[in-house]
């Protein structure tokens, strides 16, 4: 004993980042939720800004909804999961974070990538790939900022004093590993200029990777980091330890094993290779098992403490939220199953599935720990527990008022797509029917999210009160004793150890160990990917598809800076349903040369695969300047702006000269043509719509997009009969 | 299908590594212990000075 006394060192945990990060954490989700406030009355009021006469390009759904999902994804779950990684891992660890300067820099880091994001994607610099929309420079600087966080998080760990990690470290530890994996793999792209990449993969190989990433991201960004601080701040708040340790553990490795192959469930019924849906499928229902092993074992902990609920809003917002938790784990592996996705997919079921878990998983969850952080930051009580209170019953009911009525709306939409009449044709053939019919729910939805945003002001006043009535403990001390001493006194009482405990070969040497793992695994990758480039590829090519005119590339590219994939899916899948609204469902070769794949994930409009030649010229110009006058009723914004802005082809030739780089079949000396055919090609564009009264310059930004919607799914037109001959 | 196949090997590796992680850290003794370790999270604010020998 008297040995152990004098070792022990004092340590300080650090209040004041977690602060930051704390106040990060309220300030962005205010915002990100006010986005979506905003754009959800957008989508009943199209002419919302219009109305009190502004008119700018910046606002229109397809630029803030990825601003919306970056917002409560990155900036505000993220700044809530540092937060709590910042608190709880120093104490678990019994150890000061290892740098303060590079907590520091995560935090200064994050908000100016936050900040960049918040700019750059109104202005339309985006990828289009969903929850990884940031362009190439703001990357790497997500990825700089992560790393940091990690080495961070591991040198933390190595100066441990407390041997065994707690399982809340497992789950950050697994986190950021995989994490890392998923935005470097898909944030491969190949630069055009500072805000302009096109990504390595095409077509269906680049919405397989996107997906992978896209689930991935909800499992290890949303999830799994979350768990980690469900696993920490609930038995905190309760007072109590988790119901079974155990199964705490046995949770983590299993969703580690199980969620990284679930991706493919978000391309069911798509031109994606049948056996990946299946994997994908399969892997989605047995993590039913895990999750719901941890849902209950969270509630579990309370169990004989339910009296305490009762009471305390904190424990209120986690109950709320891990039972959110069990419902969107319960829902997720439903919505895998093929023939519950053929209904739900590009619906609002998914909406309202996503918000389940963002409003009372993430949202609560991190409520509940702000209330429990803050009193005991500033080493006081909360300033309103009544208020608290409040905040609780209009969050909950702002959740029910915008999930039931997506619910809604989504199996009506999804049912009213399927109807067929007593001849065999579509009883809803104009698409806008079927968004008209839900427009009173989106209207409710929009209730919702407002008094959930009202609720969390209520809390940003009642945390600052609190704040002001206490006083801020900028450090606490902690006390322990190092590892290696700690080992040290345990080989001496327990006498020599065992000859396999002693056998520190290969675990007593991590980093040759990492080493030697890695180049076993890199062997066996080569063996594996090698073949492929020795065969051709596997994408059944079709000899009709050619690649896009330099106008319809960059018609293309304005169709992915406005967001038009946020509401217009391009997949037509295989059922008669839909291949009687849109034509002929979509085949995997006919996406060879999209980058990025404009698949989408939710039609607020119809599908746009097979538009091409539906509609002539001018009726696409009147529709793009004011869908209402085209389509009465529209809820599509309203875009004059293309037939004001230029396109920028100073980048043309680059860009073609890129395409072709990446094995786009243009002519070798097609670059000193590149110009030549997109004037002749504009020209008769703007001769067209001359014809009809329209007048309008060649170089404007309509005349590109037209030339692009008037060639989407055309390739194969006319000869859908025979594209089974074609498909080599 | 390249693509497919390289997201494969890369969720390989990621499940591998994670594997390797898990048998290294059974055989380091961590998850022996399935009780303390939930209780003494519990009490590091007054008690830090509680370590396996006391």
């Amino acid at each position: 004993m008297s040995t152990n006394e004098s070792r022990i060192e004092s340590f300080i945990y650090d209040n004041v980042i977690v602060k930051k990060f704390m106040i990060a954490t309220m300030v962005w989700g205010i915002v990100g939720m006010l986005v979506g406030v905003l754009i959800a009355i957008q989508l009943y009021l199209p002419e919302f800004y219009q109305s009190m006469g502004i008119n700018l390009e910046y606002l229109t759904f397809g630029r803030l909804r990825p601003l919306h999902t970056n917002a409560v994804i990155f900036a505000f779950v993220g700044n809530a999961i540092f937060m709590g990684v910042y608190y709880s891992l120093p104490r678990l660890s019994k150890a000061s974070m290892w740098s303060s300067f590079l907590s520091n820099f995560h935090f200064w880091g994050w908000q100016l990538i936050i900040l960049l994001a918040a700019i750059t994607l109104p202005m339309g610099f985006t990828t289009s790939k969903e929850y990884a929309e940031l362009e190439w420079p703001i990357d790497i600087m997500i990825a700089i900022v992560w790393v940091v966080f990690g080495i961070n998080m591991i040198m933390t760990l190595v100066k441990r004093r407390e041997k065994h990690m707690y399982v809340a470290i497992w789950f950050y530890l697994g986190s950021w590993v995989t994490v890392t994996l998923l935005h470097v793999v898909n944030s491969m792209a190949i630069p055009v200029s500072l805000m302009k990449s096109y990504p390595v993969f095409a077509g269906v190989q680049d919405a397989l990777v996107q997906w992978w990433y896209g689930h991935n991201a909800v499992a290890f960004f949303l999830t799994t980091p979350f768990l980690g601080l469900m696993y920490y701040f609930l038995p905190k708040a309760a007072n109590r330890p988790v119901y079974s340790y155990k199964l705490s553990i046995i949770h983590f490795w299993s969703l580690i094993f199980l969620y990284i192959w679930a991706g493919p469930h978000h391309l069911l019924y798509t031109s994606l290779p049948g056996w990946a849906q299946s994997l994908g499928t399969v892997f989605s229902l047995m993590l039913i098992a895990p999750s719901w092993g941890g849902m209950l074992n969270g509630l579990l902990t309370l169990r004989g403490a339910f009296d305490k609920v009762r009471e305390d809003p904190i424990l209120k917002f986690m109950v709320v939220a891990i039972t959110a938790y069990g419902m969107a784990t319960f829902e997720g592996p439903m919505l895998s199953i093929k023939a519950v996705n053929a209904l739900s997919h590009y619906t609002d079921w998914t909406i309202a599935h996503v918000h389940i878990g963002a409003l009372g998983w993430n949202g609560f969850l991190t409520f509940g720990i702000i209330y429990w952080l803050v009193p005991k930051m500033w080493n006081t009580e909360i300033f309103s527990k009544k208020m608290a209170n409040a905040h609780f019953w209009i969050g909950t009911i702002g959740i029910l008022l915008y999930a039931i009525p997506m619910y809604w709306a989504g199996v009506v939409q999804g049912l009213m797509w399927q109807q067929f009449d007593s001849s065999g044709a579509l009883l809803y053939t104009n698409f806008l029917e079927t968004v008209t019919e839900i427009l009173p729910m989106y209207m409710l939805r929009s209730v919702g999210g407002t008094l959930y945003l009202i609720g969390a002001l209520m809390m940003g006043y009642n945390l600052i009160r609190t704040a002001k009535q206490g006083s801020f403990l900028k450090t606490e001390t902690g006390r322990g004793i190092a590892l290696k001493d700690q080992e040290h006194e345990e080989e001496m009482l327990n006498g020599k150890a065992k000859w396999w405990e002693r056998s520190k070969w290969i675990e007593g040497k991590p980093i040759p160990f990492l080493i030697a793992s890695t180049v076993v695994v890199a062997v066996g990758g080569i063996i594996e990917v090698v073949p492929m480039y020795m065969i051709e590829s596997n994408v059944p090519t079709i000899t009709a598809v050619k690649p896009y005119t330099p106008l319809e590339l960059e018609g293309r590219d304005i169709y992915v800076k406005e967001g038009c994939y946020t509401c217009h899916s391009q997949m037509i899948r295989p059922f008669r349903f839909e291949t009687a609204r849109y034509g002929e469902y979509s085949k995997s070769g006919e996406f060879v040369y999209d980058r990025p794949f404009q698949w989408g994930s939710k039609r607020l409009g119809p599908d746009l695969h097979r538009i091409g030649g539906k509609y002539n010229n001018a009726w696409h110009y009147k529709h793009m300047m004011r869908p209402e006058d085209m389509s009465p009723g529209s809820v599509m914004p309203l875009y004059p702006h293309m037939a004001e802005n230029e396109v920028d082809t100073s980048l043309t030739v680059k860009k073609i000269v890129l395409m072709r780089a990446m094995g786009v079949p243009y002519e070798s000396n097609y670059e000193n043509y590149v110009m030549r055919d997109y004037d002749k090609q504009a020209f008769q564009i703007v001769k067209d719509l001359k014809a009809s009264g329209i007048e309008v310059g060649a170089n404007k930004e309509i005349v590109a997009m037209i030339a692009y919607l008037q060639r989407l799914g055309t390739d194969i037109k006319g000869s859908a009969s025979s594209t089974a001959d074609e498909i080599q | 299908m390249l693509a497919l196949v390289a997201l494969i090997v890369i969720s390989l590796c990621i499940a591998v590594f994670f594997l390797i992680l898990f048998i290294r850290a059974v055989r380091k003794d961590q998850f022996k212990d399935t009780y303390t370790p939930s209780v003494r999270m519990l009490f590091d604010d007054t008690e830090t000075n509680n370590n396996s020998n006391s």
